[in-house]
């Protein structure tokens, strides 16, 4: 477990990884040397993100050996041993981080993960952040930085731990150049003061791979070569590493592929062909600045550029010129017409296409293409023609009946491009169109660009973050902070500043521009005497005993992040409170106000006594009388009248004479239980004017022959909602807190910031624990203002022991919060997670807890969840507390399996939780 | 055909493609028209289904062994008890529901007309049994009894009958009420979900965004939304009705199918527009999910679906005029229970009109409201 082999940080034998049936590492051997940069070039998906994931030990190893840290990575022990010396900053701006923490936040949140106190804590993260230039925004919610302030808050966090061996998968995409420049410089200072720490970075900027002690080339799973760049470059004969690596790649995928050569804009007679104008254009939302007067004019045929970081601006610049956004100040025009979002003749001269692929995944590319067409009001006798013509231009008639998703990404953007071209506009609005693609591929897109611009006479405005991109357009604005710094063709903005290339201009016009907000409050080599004196990570043995400050940091930040979530803190707070209120009302059984009617054809005193007797009651309202039989029928089927009854004529002759007499009562069936419930009214009220009749007339036949003493118990008056509202509470005690904890863990799962319990000493119980603390909180407080409500709104009265519901409360919490847990292992979306939670606990709960059926009535599979199920047991406690005046001494049959259960529940979601993805 | 026309078409077929190749939803949809609808129709349980009763027979006579024997499954679970101790601690417990004791003496009693009195002990906390339970209870008693007696001496007094008829329903099958309140709750659910899922699927994948760039207008993509999923959940429900209800369970219906329908249309055209609504008021599926939870109980449980408006508090029953469930409710249960036809349900008509029309103004007010931050 020590680094007795100093030499190599991280050794990979013949490792392959699949994803399903993709391939994404193939046979993969390799040697990463300790001490030094290794860079894997490459573009999206071709297993560089892998291959990271399989060292840092997040990812499960399939097929192959990995070492790292002179250890096996399958060997559990060795990586909870290492992982406190590795640091990984997973792809993704700010993947890892929790987005409405606050710097500060994520700092302490990871520092107690890695078991410092909080001086320690402070120190570090005081020394990080002076360091990093975050020191003057850490109360800022870390979803609120810069795309460059977020990845150096990744590296804060990562190296909160002075690790010995950080992986960073991509750490500076979508970065202005500054900021990147700043962040290796910031890398290198780090890896100066820790000699001995060894760094691996992917990287889609081949530009910057320069800097790598040596690098490896990447593609479909399988490494092209190895070496220093400058081998690389040897190696090919080529004098850029992008170069290089299309050298690199086998012969059939470079097919095709040639060098790149736009055809300068020929100059136009009048300059007033003007495609694009915008004027002092801005946009704000709230109080932030997004877009800021930014000025330019772009003429017809002209390829123009917009360069900049993630977040900069740009997006909103096209939103607002293509009308999905209003813009708050300013003006801009669209070929002489001003641009107005509600303008439709406009929209049919415009083709854009947005940053991610963004059609629809669920039509066939056909179907993208003809939808696209007839949208744009292209004649129907041509839409078929018209998409075919599309797909043979853009090499997509192979893929017509396939759908997007099922394509590489190459063909995607060619697909996005086709679909954005299809009604032949003027103008193409591009939104970063070439992200993540490979260089071949990048190559031919520019290609179809090119041949759109100088032969179709199409305006093309693109915007992109690659500088061998904006060098390809005929002029570029390089933007920063909502501004544009610059207008010019790239030459001679490179010219004006007597740069070496663009990317460095583009830095003077950062400094200029006063982007040095972030950049460090004091150099970090005063820093050195601190770090060397910083103790070694604590002793890996002491670290997997589970760890009251690491549960308890989870708990904290869990609070903090429900806190900021107006939905769920709603949800938790006052759902099942809303929801007892409505079942409270909803299942009330009682049955009053009921209407009724008499046709009475006998009409005598006789007849109007029986009426009245059942008029008299609370329970029925009289309606007017009935005159026939059609009219009972009508008002009967217009659901007025729950009742009608038919008093035969000759009823109260009959009735002296002592023959038998029937009396009709039909009652509204439409409701079953309902019907039933009026029936026994009915029967009773029957029963009761024979009795009183007999004791008037003092007749015979009056009295059975036994009586029947019938006592309800508990609830005298047999009312729903003292019946209702115990039994409504273990329900609601069970699904809400149950639904919350399942969300909680599976978020972090979709978000990504699962990977802290991958890559942390982190253990899965006090993960767990950790995250249900709060939940078991809330639900407590939901338990208790439950019980309130039902004393105070629904005035049922609590005859029992408080104490002893409120104990049962604590353990049936620790219950539900525990299911939650439970269904969070196997769940990998919240909307699963959601509804899998729901229908798991409303159905047991509902069914086989003894809510409706007694669970001593139940028989079989129902009858054994009944039995062991937490909510049976604690039904039966908030019956006995509430209804029944019981106590401890007369409930603690239902308390043992109830505190059974919690250790079970537990840790069968410990057990089921996995520590690594697979 | 009018380009806006032909536009909202085309846009709801391309949903119908989505819903087509989404087989999570698909699976839903099924799932909630046929297993479920027949599940909660047949797993409605009678009222009295194994109510358990302990039995304490103190007089062990022909008679009161007669009585004892009387109770047995389906609708009790007997279980004969020694002593009275043993009725608290299990009526306490929860485990019995009913308990009979009949005193020594009681065969002799009744035979010298003495009219002696059998307990039956009730837990009132199980509302449903309790009431209709001892009821029922009573007359297997009193049946008895008057049996054992008749045998013994021969006399009967005409009386005053009561003829109970169950007008609509006359077995008051639980079937019935289950299977068409499960089709009500779920065209309303689905309908929500649907057209809510199908606007967050869009803006989720960032396909809104090409919506709102291309020469279609925010009513036409709300428009299409609204007739493609109402018309999915309307074919199934239809589906529902003739096979699941009609055909599986062989409920007969009474009204007009064609005229529910009609009403199910424009009840969808409410809660479709809250679909969107609520699919504008939040940013993702599991906020939108959430959302569902706590719209969808009140709607569903407070309709009158089920259980009676009457019984609700005054101010309750007034808040829920103005859901459309409510009127739904009403006019579903009026055509397909009790053969209503228009000229009684017109009152639910017009509020159904009236509220879809609120709900469709509001909610397309709010999609061109939201609609620049969702791109």
């Amino acid at each position: 477990m020590s680094s007795s082999t100093p030499s190599v940080a991280a050794r990979l034998d013949a490792v392959t990884h699949h994803y399903g049936k993709t391939l994404a590492l193939a046979e993969v051997t390799l040697v990463v040397p300790a001490g030094r940069t290794l860079g894997l070039i490459g573009p999206d998906g071709v297993g560089k993100s892998t291959l990271l994931s399989l060292v840092a030990g997040a990812r499960a190893v399939q097929q192959g050996r990995v070492e790292a840290l002179g250890g096996d990575m399958a060997d559990r022990r060795h990586r909870e041993g290492v992982c406190a010396r590795i640091a990984y900053m997973p792809q993704g701006l700010g993947k890892n981080l929790y987005p409405t923490l606050s710097v500060d936040e994520n700092l302490q949140f990871f520092g107690q993960l890695f078991g410092h106190d909080a001086a320690e804590r402070e120190r570090r993260i005081d020394e990080l952040t002076r360091s990093t230039g975050l020191h003057a925004f850490r109360q800022r919610p870390a979803g609120k930085l810069s795309g460059g302030m977020k990845q150096k808050l990744g590296l804060c966090c990562a190296l909160i731990h002075d690790p010995d061996l950080l992986i960073l998968d991509e750490p500076t995409t979508g970065v202005d150049p500054l900021a990147r420049s700043q962040f290796w410089d910031l890398i290198a200072r780090i890896r100066a003061e820790r000699v001995g720490m060894s760094v691996i970075v992917a990287t889609a900027y081949m530009d910057e791979a320069q800097r790598f002690d040596s690098l490896v080339a990447m593609d479909a799973g399988r490494i092209l070569a190895t070496g220093t760049p400058d081998a690389l470059l040897a190696r090919t004969r080529t004098t850029h590493l992008e170069a290089a690596f299309v050298a690199l790649l086998p012969p059939q995928k470079r097919a095709g592929h040639r060098t790149l050569v736009i055809p300068p804009l020929p100059a136009t007679p009048g300059a007033a062909d003007i495609a694009i104008e915008a004027r002092d254009l801005t946009m704000r939302f709230g109080d932030f600045v997004a877009v800021d007067h930014v000025s330019f004019r772009i003429r017809r045929g002209e390829i123009f550029g917009f360069l900049g970081s993630n977040g900069c601006g740009k997006t909103t610049t096209m939103k607002m010129l293509t009308g999905l956004l209003p813009a708050s100040a300013g003006r801009a025009w669209l070929f002489g017409h001003e641009v107005n979002p509600k303008d439709i003749a406009t929209r049919r001269r415009v083709g854009y296409m947005s940053q991610a692929f963004s059609l629809y995944g669920e039509l066939t590319v056909a179907q993208n293409l003809e939808l696209h067409a007839r949208l744009f009001g292209v004649p129907a006798s041509e839409v078929t023609e018209r998409a075919a013509h599309m797909a043979a231009r853009f090499g997509l008639t192979e893929s017509m009946d396939r759908l997007p998703d099922a394509l590489p990404l190459g063909l995607r953007q060619r697909l996005s491009l086709a679909v954005a071209m299809v009604h032949e506009p003027e103008l193409l609005i591009l939104d970063e169109p070439t992200s993540g693609v490979d260089p071949v591929a990048r190559d031919h897109f520019w290609e179809l660009l090119a041949t759109l611009s100088r032969r179709d006479g199409v305006t093309i405005f693109v915007s992109t973050h690659f500088m061998n991109e904006a060098e390809r357009c005929d002029r570029i604005s390089l933007m920063h902070a909502g501004r544009v710094l610059v207008s010019d063709s790239p030459a001679a903005i490179v010219r004006k500043r007597a740069a070496r290339d663009l990317e460095e201009a583009f830095i003077a016009y950062l400094v200029d521009a006063g982007a040095r907000g972030d950049v460090p409050d004091r150099p970090v080599a005063t820093e050195a005497a601190h770090a060397t004196t910083v103790p070694p990570t604590p002793d890996a043995r002491h670290r997997h005993v589970f760890s009251l400050a690491r549960a308890w940091s989870y708990s904290v930040r869990e609070a903090l992040e429900l806190r900021r979530d107006p939905v769920r803190a709603t949800l938790a707070l006052v759902g099942s409170l809303i929801l007892m209120f409505i079942m409270g009302f909803g299942i009330n059984m009682d049955v009053q106000d009921l209407t009724f009617a008499v046709l009475d054809l006998d009409q005598t005193a006789q007849s109007r006594d029986y009426a009245l007797n059942l008029g008299g009651s609370r329970t029925f309202v009289e309606r007017p009388a009935l005159a026939s039989e059609a009219e009972l029928d009508r008002r009967m089927r217009s659901g007025e009248l729950s009742l009608a009854l038919v008093i035969p004529p000759g009823f109260a002759r009959d009735v002296a004479r002592g023959h038998g007499v029937a009396i009709g009562a039909y009652i509204d069936g439409a409701m079953p239980s309902r019907a039933e419930t009026i029936a026994g009214y009915v029967q009773g009220m029957h029963q009761a004017w024979l009795a009183e009749r007999a004791r008037a007339t003092g007749g015979t036949g009056s009295g059975g022959p036994a009586v029947i003493e019938t006592r309800f118990h508990y609830n005298p008056a047999v009312e729903s909602l003292p019946a209702m509202v115990p039994a409504v509470i273990p329900i609601l005690l069970l699904m809400f807190p149950a639904m919350l904890t399942a969300l909680a863990v599976v978020r972090e799962k979709e978000l990504g910031s699962i990977l802290n319990l991958y890559v942390t000493p982190v253990t899965r119980s006090e993960f767990l624990f950790g995250k249900q603390l709060p939940y078991v909180g809330l639900a407590l407080l939901n338990f208790l203002a439950m019980a309130l409500m039902a004393v105070t709104v629904f005035e049922v009265p609590m005859k029992g022991s408080f104490a002893a519901l409120f104990v049962a409360a604590v353990l049936y919490t620790v219950c539900a919060t525990g299911i939650g847990l439970l269904a969070s292992t196997f769940t990998r979306s919240q909307v699963a997670a959601l509804f899998s939670t729901m229908i798991g606990t409303m159905i047991p709960a509902v069914q086989f807890s003894g809510m409706i059926d007694p669970v001593s009535s139940l028989e079989g599979a129902g009858a054994f969840i009944g039995r062991i199920y937490p909510a049976s047991h604690f039904l039966t406690i908030s019956r006995g507390v509430f209804s029944k005046g019981l106590g401890f001494d007369d409930l603690i049959a239902s308390f043992l399996p109830l505190a059974l259960a919690v250790p079970v529940i537990l840790a069968t979601a410990v057990l089921l939780l996995r520590k690594q993805e697979t | 055909m009018d380009a806006r026309i032909a536009n909202t078409y085309r846009l709801g077929v391309k949903e119908l493609w989505g819903l087509w190749r989404d087989p999570v939803m698909l699976v839903l949809v099924v799932f909630f028209f046929t297993v479920s609808v027949y599940t909660s129709a047949t797993a409605m349980p009678d009222i009295l289904n194994k109510a358990p009763i302990a039995i304490v027979d103190e007089d062990r006579s022909p008679l009161s062994e007669r009585i004892v024997s009387a109770f047995y499954p389906p609708q009790f679970l007997p279980s004969s008890l020694d002593s009275l101790a043993g009725i608290d601690a299990g009526l306490d417990a929860g485990e019995y529901t009913f308990a009979l004791v009949i005193p020594t003496g009681f065969q002799r009693d009744v035979l010298a007309g003495r009219q002696p009195a059998i307990q039956l002990n009730v837990d009132a906390t199980r509302m449903s049994q309790a009431f209709s339970g001892s009821g029922y209870a009573q007359q297997i008693i009193l049946g008895e009894v008057a049996g054992f007696v008749a045998r013994q001496r021969a006399t009967a007094a005409p009386g005053v009958d009561l003829a109970l008829r169950a007008r609509f329903n006359p077995t008051l099958d639980h079937r019935w009420f289950g299977s068409v309140m499960a089709i009500i709750n779920n065209v309303t659910m689905l309908s929500i979900l649907l057209t809510g899922a199908a606007l967050i699927r869009e803006r989720e994948h960032g396909t809104i965004e090409h919506l709102l760039v291309m020469p279609v207008t925010p009513m036409q993509i709300m428009l299409s939304k609204v007739w493609s999923m109402g018309l999915v959940v309307l074919v199934a429900a239809t589906f529902s009705l003739f096979f699941v209800v009609q055909g599986l369970l062989d409920v007969r219906i009474e009204g007009s199918i064609a005229l529910f329908l009609g009403i199910a249309a424009l009840h969808l055209f409410a809660t479709t527009s809250m679909g969107i609504f609520m699919a504008t008021m939040t940013r993702t599926m599991p906020q939108f999910a959430m959302l569902l939870i706590l719209v969808l109980l009140p709607l569903q449980m407070l309709s009158g679906a089920s259980t009676p408006r009457e019984s609700m508090p005054v101010f309750v029953q007034q808040f829920m005029l103005a859901a459309p469930t409510t009127h739904f409710v009403a006019a579903a249960q009026a055509i397909l229970y009790r053969g209503a036809g228009l000229p009684y349900v017109w009152p639910q008509v017009l509020w159904l009109a009236a509220i879809g029309t609120a709900f469709f103004a509001l909610s397309l007010r709010r999609f061109n409201r939201t609609l620049g931050q969702m791109a």
